[in-house]
């Protein structure tokens, strides 16, 4: 079901963890709907320089956390907040049609914790919504594919 | 891939036993007539089939004449369900059924509803059990229908067939039960339990898969599922999957056969399995009821993690089961029986099936007391849930 570099990331995922002085932490997701992320991000002159996570989810949640944290380092904040769910996907060779709503929460994480950056140094365009924070289950889960159950 | 395969999710189905096997292989080539053929190779797989039915029979307390093969225990399952509803819709239209049926119960309960009959899904406790004082007081004049499952396939609870069974006999209100976990791993007579119709499926006892059967009791008026020819007394027409029911039949007799023998190993896998991982491991809950359960399955809530996850690095150690959370169910919510029981979605998005069988040994438990708290441990470490747990503040 899952690709070789999902399953990859999966069993060896990179970044896990946290970032004490983190400049900018976001958390998506809810336990409810069955996926959390939670992202750090240490952020130095407009460039992401480390970025970590924790995961409560399945493979794909797990992986694509993964590679999130891999795609954004290195990246400034504006390239970063242009990393789609498509990208992350596309990175991971791919995630079944079942599975895309996870990399909609990579997404959401790093926007996210960007935001969470910006505010925390006034960076903030006020007439900015937070687009991630507000999200619920029924927006990143799927719901069009049979239940397969034994 | 990891080289050891440590099969633990013998509910969802069985690998089909040598002997089961050698009985089948006949009836695919030099036995091949067609059963309703006069001839002596038509003759010969009537005859096989007969002899499968007396087994079933044997097996459940039941005469012959009253099991009819179907193509599995879906069927059997929606043929007892709406042939009753529409054999008896002058009578009434109410059906009772539970809260934690398989999908192949509860859909078709839908399907009804969608067709004008009324439904009751009565709700079961923390355990996942009905009580028969819960059936007896949702009976109306209207009801024709009783359908609760023997045992859960999830959870492995045992409901309270025989008293079920009573009441419904009392009020004259037919009984049908989905005994596809049961049958091969209870003991089960359908005289003495006051059961009109049981349903039972090959696969989870050591027979193939795609065959099943229905027992219908003598005098039941069910309406036929499919129509065509006369096989089956002509209420399930098709020409007969012989080799299958031959594999059906020497199944059901081995299973029964060696019943409490079995029942005695899987119990002990079981117990152990409870033992240890309460020890072992922390923040977890066993599902289901903690003796009114199959002998061979076990089912724990494991907080802060994800199943699917668990799933994939047990596979990776070679070890093989299920769960009942979202991302593994295929839907938005996790398993309609953990929530049925009242667990919090989040609780039940970390539950782990295990269902054991012949294959296991105690060594197979050693191995998952060496993989399973290690597993877990890891999962939790990268779960941003048991962040703030470990930080002493388990408002989460
Ligand atoms: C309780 C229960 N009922 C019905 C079924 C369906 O049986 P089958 O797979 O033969 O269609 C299953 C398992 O698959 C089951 O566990
Ligand atoms: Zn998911």
């Amino acid at each position: 079901m899952y690709s070789e570099k999902v399953m990859d990331h999966f069993m060896n995922p990179r970044n896990v963890g946290e970032i004490e002085d983190a400049d900018g932490v976001g958390q998506v997701g809810n336990a409810k709907c069955g996926d959390i992320m939670k992202m750090y991000l240490k952020i130095d002159n407009n460039v992401i320089v480390d970025a970590k996570f924790k995961t409560f989810g399945c493979g794909a949640a797990v992986a694509t956390s993964s590679m999130a944290t891999e795609l954004v380092v290195g990246k400034t904040v504006e390239e970063a907040l242009k990393i789609t769910n498509k990208a992350v996907a596309e990175a991971l060779d791919g995630l079944p049609p079942a599975k895309m709503h996870c990399s909609n929460l990579a997404e959401e994480a790093i926007n996210a914790a960007i935001e969470d950056y910006k505010r925390r140094n006034g960076l903030l365009d006020e007439s900015n919504d937070c687009t991630a924070c507000g999200r619920r289950c029924d927006d990143v889960h799927h719901h069009d594919f049979d239940e397969d159950e034994e | 891939m990891a080289e050891k395969f440590i099969y633990m999710d013998h509910a969802a189905t069985t690998p089909v036993k040598k002997e089961v096997l050698e009985a089948m292989l006949p009836y695919f080539t030099e036995h091949y007539g067609n059963a309703s053929s006069v001839y002596s190779i038509g003759r010969e797989s009537k005859k096989a089939i007969e002899e499968a039915r007396d087994r079933v029979a044997k097996a459940i307390g039941a005469q012959s004449k009253e099991i009819f093969f179907t193509g599995s225990g879906t069927e059997a399952d929606n043929w007892a369900i709406k042939g009753i509803a529409y054999a008896n819709k002058t009578k009434g239209n109410h059906i009772i059924t539970t809260s934690i049926e398989h999908h192949a119960v509860l859909h078709a309960c839908q399907y009804l509803e969608s067709d004008g009959f009324e439904v009751t899904y009565l709700p079961v406790n923390e355990n996942g059990l009905v009580t028969p004082e819960q059936v007896s007081a949702a009976i109306k004049p209207n009801t024709i229908l009783i359908t609760i499952m023997f045992a859960n396939n999830e959870i492995g609870t045992i409901q309270p067939i025989a008293e079920i069974g009573r009441i419904a006999r009392e009020k004259g209100v037919y009984f049908h039960t989905d005994a596809v976990q049961a049958v091969g791993n209870i003991a089960i007579n359908v005289a003495e339990m006051n059961i009109d119709l049981l349903s039972l499926s090959s696969h989870k006892f050591y027979g193939p898969k795609g065959v099943g059967a229905l027992y219908i009791r003598k005098g039941v008026k069910i309406t036929s599922f499919l129509h065509g020819g006369a096989q089956e007394r002509g209420r399930r027409a098709s020409t007969e999957n012989v080799a299958g029911i031959v594999g059906l039949g020497k199944a059901i007799e081995l299973a029964t056969g060696k019943l409490n023998e079995y029942n005695a190993k899987l119990l002990a896998l079981r117990e152990r399995t409870i033992e240890e991982v309460m020890k072992n491991i922390p923040f977890v809950k066993l599902n289901g009821d903690r003796h009114q359960r199959l002998p061979g399955n076990v089912n724990f809530s494991f907080e802060f993690i994800e199943g699917e996850s668990l799933l994939l690095m047990l596979d990776m150690k070679g070890i093989a089961a299920s769960s009942g959370s979202a991302c593994t169910s295929g839907s938005l919510d996790p398993s309609h029986v953990l929530l049925a029981i009242g667990l919090p979605h989040e609780i039940a998005h970390g539950s782990l099936r295990l269902s054991f069988g012949e294959d296991n040994t105690n060594e197979d438990i050693d191995y998952l007391m060496e993989v399973l708290p290690m597993i877990v441990g890891r999962l939790r470490e990268m779960s941003p849930l048991y962040e703030t747990v470990k930080r002493g503040n388990k408002n989460v």
